[in-house]
């Protein structure tokens, strides 16, 4: 047997143009059965979102994942409720010097020898529900309850600068072609080849230090909006490569000639033919893309180039409680894990999401060397 | 071939140069303190600081300034601001442990990347597939810093299996190995999840393909339909991503490993660097990693048409 007859055809060469080669079904048996059950019994009821809804709905694993997500994001929403009313303290609130009343014992929030106190659930009301924070005392579980609603914002909200982003610069690079195609192209090429996160560690202490001005919008170097343009920034390419491939080849369909023979313009073209057409693609990067944000931004605050004090974030609680870990090791544990499961619950849903709204696994792989389009690609190390 | 590479190449020194550029105007446009003040000293006159500038080369204009720093950096006698040392030597010393800690971490990873997504794959739909689904999505979630610590934490200091840091060279092998496991650990398990998702994806995708059908009709074993004919066209995504992710580490890419880790390689400079805004010392690291990572996409590229032969390097790899 001569090893050429192991390989396949000569056709659907992957990553050319169309990236997206029409014609293969995923191989997964489980989706495939439930395209086919779908196209022959109720499935042709609704369009494709009522389709894709469905078909989130029967994966409870990732309805789960979205319930736990929520329930952090309300968790920490509430946190000044958590503060006022049962702590009774703030997130930079001090309690040195303070001693803690429970029963008939009298225990130190710090002890001499700089070792705080450990967590103490409800036994104290409430108070240091989950210990202090090393020599200061401060409430570890306000902290990180306010520490969580940065992390969650940073996430978020650079997702959705990442996103907007990547949909115009996609947009114009892969509906205008020629030179625009070329000159965007070409910018992405070197924040690609820019590690990322040495770009976002040097755009981070730059900014830290000075601040950031753009005309007349002043940014306070401790402003929460820095980290967050950064990341939102520097994962730009990974999401506009894709879209431009997606959008090339839509570009070559009849819908597409059909709108420019109705005299339809550039503007309405893009946004009104295209762009519904990139939703898929998009909500399933948006969503993992929060994941990724939330692990850079946790690497950017460890080494000191992401949330600047007063503010604090996950991020940083672990770097402050990094320099305990031996005697202190949950002060590093505890925000570890809220970034742990916090990132899973996003991922398992962004799976899920994938699954019900892209069962053709287009948004997979862009085949082409250095072009992978996997949107939860490995985050910072 | 030939003009495929000289394209390439020449692409690739191009977006190098863009990337010194870019960190050029990074910490000169936008400054963040007079670094002749600080090369000056606490206590310096404004006399001193005006001789450190011309000394330095800062009074100069910034396309000046530019290339004196890029000529310093490729003659190997570039200084950082702070202490003096030789940058470039440096990162020559980092070397050997950034490239131990990058290789173990990659034969982890991409052993059980590949087993787990294979067993995934070939039982997919299965418990066996779920639960390693449900491991991988973990793995792929998992902070870096949140997995050290904890292995720091109980294999270092509750039952002292393990030293707690630092790298020691190759010379002595048993305390290299001792050294390094936690680190390996820490770096593969994110990468191992990854790929082995990446693997059952990509399998799956393959296990439709009309020559798979072929080789079942010929009456080859569900055994050897899989490992040889699945599995080698399977992994062509998998070595692509490889390339890409271990030219970002061996670069100096895994910052935060090695200085979680303490692992005196090129990551953990760049992390000393960025701390201290040393700004020599920032511009030979990102241009040492940059370049690796532009090598490693050009070797994708070529370990890509040389593996799968429907992908022409003339036309496709523009």
């Amino acid at each position: 047997m001569s090893p050429d007859s192991e390989k396949p055809g000569a056709e659907a060469v992957p990553g050319g143009p169309g990236t997206a080669s029409p014609g293969t079904v995923t191989g997964d048996p489980e989706l495939l059965s439930e395209v086919q059950g779908e196209t022959g019994g109720d499935g042709q009821r609704g369009g494709p979102w009522a389709i894709a809804w469905r078909r989130l709905r029967r994966n409870k694993f990732a309805l789960f994942a979205l319930g736990v997500f929520l329930l952090i994001v309300i968790c920490c929403l509430l946190a000044p409720v958590w503060a006022n009313d049962v702590a009774h303290t703030g997130p930079n609130q001090t309690h040195t010097l303070e001693k803690l009343r429970e029963g008939g014992e009298v225990k130190e929030v710090v002890e001499p020898s700089g070792k705080a106190i450990g967590p103490q659930f409800f036994d104290a009301g409430g108070k240091f529900f989950l210990g202090a924070d090393g020599h200061l005392g401060r409430d570890e579980m306000v902290r990180l309850l306010y520490g969580g609603r940065s992390s969650l914002f940073i996430g978020v909200v650079a997702a959705i600068v990442t996103t907007i982003l990547a949909v115009v610069f996609a947009l114009l690079a892969g509906f205008y072609g020629g030179w625009t195609d070329t000159v965007i192209s070409r910018i992405m090429d070197v924040i690609w080849a820019f590690p990322v996160v040495l770009l976002s560690l040097a755009l981070g202490i730059v900014l830290a230090v000075g601040g950031l001005v753009i005309g007349p919008l002043h940014l306070k170097s401790s402003s929460l909006w820095i980290p967050t343009l950064i990341i939102g920034f520097v994962y730009t390419p990974y999401m506009a490569r894709p879209l431009r491939g997606e959008i090339l080849a839509f570009r070559e369909k009849e819908f597409i000639e059909a709108a420019v023979a109705q005299g339809a313009g550039p503007t309405r073209i893009m946004f009104l033919e295209i762009l519904p057409n990139l939703m898929s693609t998009i909500i399933v990067f948006f969503t993992l893309n929060i994941a990724n944000n939330m692990l850079l931004e946790a690497v950017l605050s460890y080494l000191g180039a992401g949330v600047q004090p007063p503010s604090s974030s996950w991020g940083t609680m672990i770097s402050e409680g990094f320099e305990a870990l031996y005697s202190q090791p949950l002060l590093t544990i505890i925000p570890g894990t809220a970034i742990l499961l916090t990132v899973l619950s996003v991922n398992v849903f962004g799976d899920g999401l994938r699954d019900a709204l892209d069962p053709k696994s287009k948004v997979r792989f862009e085949a082409r060397a250095g072009t992978t389009s996997e949107p939860d690609a490995v985050g910072p190390v | 071939m030939l003009r495929f590479l000289v394209r390439r190449v020449i692409g690739a020194i191009a977006v190098l140069f863009a990337i010194s550029v870019l960190v050029f105007l990074i910490f000169n446009v936008v400054p963040a303190t007079n670094p002749a003040a600080r090369i000056a000293g606490k206590n310096a006159t404004p006399q001193l600081i005006k001789n450190v500038e011309k000394e330095w080369g800062f009074d100069k204009s910034l396309p000046a300034q530019y290339w004196t720093q890029m000529k310093l950096i490729f003659t190997g006698e570039v200084q950082s601001y702070n202490a003096h040392i030789n940058i470039d030597k440096r990162i020559a010393e980092g070397i050997p442990a950034t490239a131990s800690l990058c290789i173990g971490a990659a034969i982890i990873w991409l052993s059980f990347g590949i087993l787990f997504g294979y067993l995934s794959a070939v039982r997919s739909g299965g418990w066996l597939d779920r639960g390693l689904t449900v491991l991988a999505l973990i793995g792929v979630s998992m902070p870096v810093f949140w997995l050290a610590s904890i292995l720091l934490y109980y294999f270092t200091y509750k039952i002292e299996l393990f030293p707690a840091s630092g790298y020691e060279p190759l010379s002595n092998p048993g305390k290299w190995f001792s050294h390094l496991i936690l680190p390996w650990i820490s770096l593969a398990v994110l990468f191992a999840g990854f790929y082995s998702r990446v693997l059952r994806s990509s399998m799956l995708d393959v296990m439709n393909e009309d020559y798979v059908r072929t080789a079942r009709a010929k009456g080859l074993s569900q055994r050897r339909v899989m490992s040889k004919h699945v599995l080698r066209n399977s992994l062509i995504p998998v070595i692509t991503l490889f390339g890409l992710d271990f030219g970002v580490l061996i670069g100096g890419g895994a910052i935060v490993t090695e200085s979680l880790f303490n692992i005196e390689g090129v990551g953990l400079f760049t992390a000393e660097a960025l701390k201290q805004q040393d700004f020599p010392s920032i511009m030979a690291v990102t241009l040492f990693g940059a370049f690796f990572i532009v090598l490693f996409n050009i070797l994708v590229d070529i370990a890509y048409a040389y593996l799968d032969p429907r992908i022409r390097l003339g036309t496709s790899a523009t």
